[in-house]
């Protein structure tokens, strides 16, 4: 019985990508730096970043679809590269878009995916009514076209589609984004039953911080690639000297977790110092410049 | 075993679902080969040739057959790029052998019940006599034939995974070709010399030539039609030689995406868009 739902030790992996077609080198990208993390068997462990930090590419690694380049990853005991096959009979993930074949409905896509897996149709589809019932998806809308469904009902559906092994490891990128106030607590309190009720390991990318902060134990930030901080919600606020875990991210990574937007500080190249001065001091400059640019968007 | 049968049913029961949903497509689709098979056989019945007739007929029911099989296999990853599907397929637990058995089974079922479809289709404006034809000997070649294009079909699948747009295009460009080298509506013969050693490693024109003969109308122009189609021993060569391409291809197939795949792996192409 392995100790940790995932180990992952210097997990490296690059991107080559060609700028133009005459250019003999093509550019690196390095999109995920020495990652190291655990999370425990039964643990909900959560990642922040903004866009394009690396969490749907750390994901995609966990999840079999990217070979890692460098480092060690296990899941539940079993190696990548090497035991994919025993991976992915293991794991469920849901991703940011509810990748659904839109003209079926959500009984036949249900089903597809259950038949993939090698479960029996009958006893599938009764599950996938017991947990749509539970997300708070209406029974009628089990045969309607993936298409007719709002981009929530879609995403419970997804939530569904990952749930129906029953796997003892799930990933979860960014799964209540675009769900309304009802239907992201309808999941979360799911997830939460799901960990009490099954000891499900959960890994969980998000923009959330307050799904964040309810249903992790524990945090990583990730920035430009780099896991640059971890520890509970209060540990991290505590690090950066800020009463948000926002305000701790900018604080700690140099940038907001919004797209686009420098939070100040040390503008992500380099991890800042755990309880330092120097983290104090960037801290306060980045929730600073961060207030200042909320007050200047409000003015508007 | 039962979870192998499952999940290759998965992509059964996917296909035959997603064919009921885009029926009135397939309908369209249907409705223009017809159309288009009966205008090239049309052209026999314009110059009073009972024999260019059933050549033309055969030649494009076979290359609708074939075409079908060989380019619904190869589209099945851009389709599934299309969905945003990919990633899901690829991360389930279900070797690849099984993937692509699944989806080649559902189209091989699908290509011949269109084929029938059409043929009834044909037979509205074209009147062509099969009764003298050796039909279970051509039903036999068909599902020879199958495997070869099963296997072309799974070489050209793996393009798409590198890159959708250039994959889709080559897929396009590969079954041009075979429609050119193949000696589809034309004995080979007829092909520019150095052509003509291509049509030799197409599956398509050891089918066709099977065909013919199984139907009564020789192999060339040059041979008399014998009226009325030979034993299934008597095209033991070209089913020999489509057995052993199918034989070849499709563990080609498989060990050429088996490589492709691993590359996308390393290299991040296996995304939902591509």
């Amino acid at each position: 019985m392995p100790l940790h739902g995932i180990e992952v030790r210097n997990l490296q992996k690059y991107f080559h990508k060609r700028r133009k077609l005459f250019r003999a080198r093509p550019a690196v990208v390095h999109a995920l730096k020495d990652i190291t993390f655990e999370v425990r068997l039964g643990e909900t462990y959560g990642l922040l970043g903004p866009n394009g930090s690396g969490k749907s590419t750390l994901i995609r690694v966990l999840s079999t679809l990217l070979a890692p380049d460098g480092g060690e990853v296990r899941l539940l005991g079993h190696r990548i590269p090497g035991e994919e096959h025993l991976v992915r009979q293991k794991i469920g993930r849901v991703s940011v878009d509810a990748a659904f074949y839109k003209k079926l409905s959500a009984r036949e896509n249900l089903l597809y995916s259950a038949y993939l897996y090698g479960l029996d149709g009958r006893s599938a589809e009764r599950r996938a009514m017991e947990i749509l019932e539970a997300l708070g998806l209406e029974q009628e809308k089990f045969t309607d076209p993936l298409e007719e469904m709002s981009r929530g009902m879609q995403q419970k559906v997804a939530i569904t589609r990952a749930l129906l092994v029953n796997p003892p490891l799930l990933l979860l990128d960014e799964p209540t984004t675009g769900l309304d106030p009802k239907s992201r607590r309808d999941v979360q309190t799911f997830l939460e039953a799901l960990r009490a009720e099954h000891g499900t390991t959960i890994l969980l990318t998000s923009h959330d911080m307050a799904e964040t902060e309810r249903l992790c134990s524990r945090i990583g930030f990730i920035a430009k690639g780099a896991l640059i901080a971890e520890g509970s919600a209060d540990e991290l606020k505590a690090k950066s000297n800020a009463e948000t875990l926002d305000d701790a991210f900018i604080a700690l990574a140099g940038e907001s977790l919004e797209e686009g937007k420098e939070g100040g500080g040390n503008n992500g190249h380099k991890p800042l110092k755990d309880d330092g001065e120097q983290a104090k001091a960037a801290a306060a400059a980045a929730v600073a410049a961060a207030k200042d640019e909320v007050r200047k968007e409000v003015g508007k | 075993m039962e979870q192998i049968l499952r999940q290759t049913w998965a992509f059964v029961f996917r296909d035959i679902n997603l064919t009921r949903r885009y029926m009135s497509w397939i309908v369209v689709f249907t409705f223009y080969a017809i159309v288009n098979t009966a205008t090239i056989a049309l052209i026999g019945v314009a110059l009073g040739d009972r024999r260019l007739t059933l050549m033309l007929i055969l030649g494009a029911l076979l290359w609708n057959f074939l075409s079908v099989l060989f380019s619904e296999i190869a589209n099945s990853i851009t389709y599934e790029r299309w969905e945003g599907t990919l990633e899901y397929t690829f991360m389930a637990p279900v070797s690849r052998l099984t993937h692509l058995a699944g989806v080649s089974l559902y189209v091989t079922i699908y290509s011949v019940a269109r084929t029938v479809v059409i043929t009834a289709g044909v037979a509205l404006f074209v009147d062509f006599d099969l009764s003298r034809a050796n039909l279970g000997g051509l039903f036999v070649v068909l599902l020879v034939s199958s495997l070869a294009f099963i296997g072309l079909g799974l070489m050209a699948a793996a393009l798409p995974v590198m890159s959708p747009e250039r994959g889709a295009e080559a897929t396009n460009i590969f079954q041009g070709v075979l429609l050119l080298v193949s000696g589809v509506y034309y004995p080979v013969e007829v092909l520019p010399g150095w052509l003509q050693p291509v049509a030799y490693i197409s599956p398509a024109t050891y089918a066709l030539s099977a065909s013919r003969k199984l139907i009564g109308i020789g192999e060339s122009a040059a041979e008399p039609a014998q009226g009325s189609g030979v034993p299934l021993s008597a095209v033991t060569y070209e089913l020999v030689v489509l057995l052993l391409m199918g034989v070849v291809m499709i563990p080609l197939g498989l060990y050429v995406f088996g490589i492709v795949e691993r590359w996308a792996k390393r290299t991040g192409k296996l995304k939902r868009t591509g």
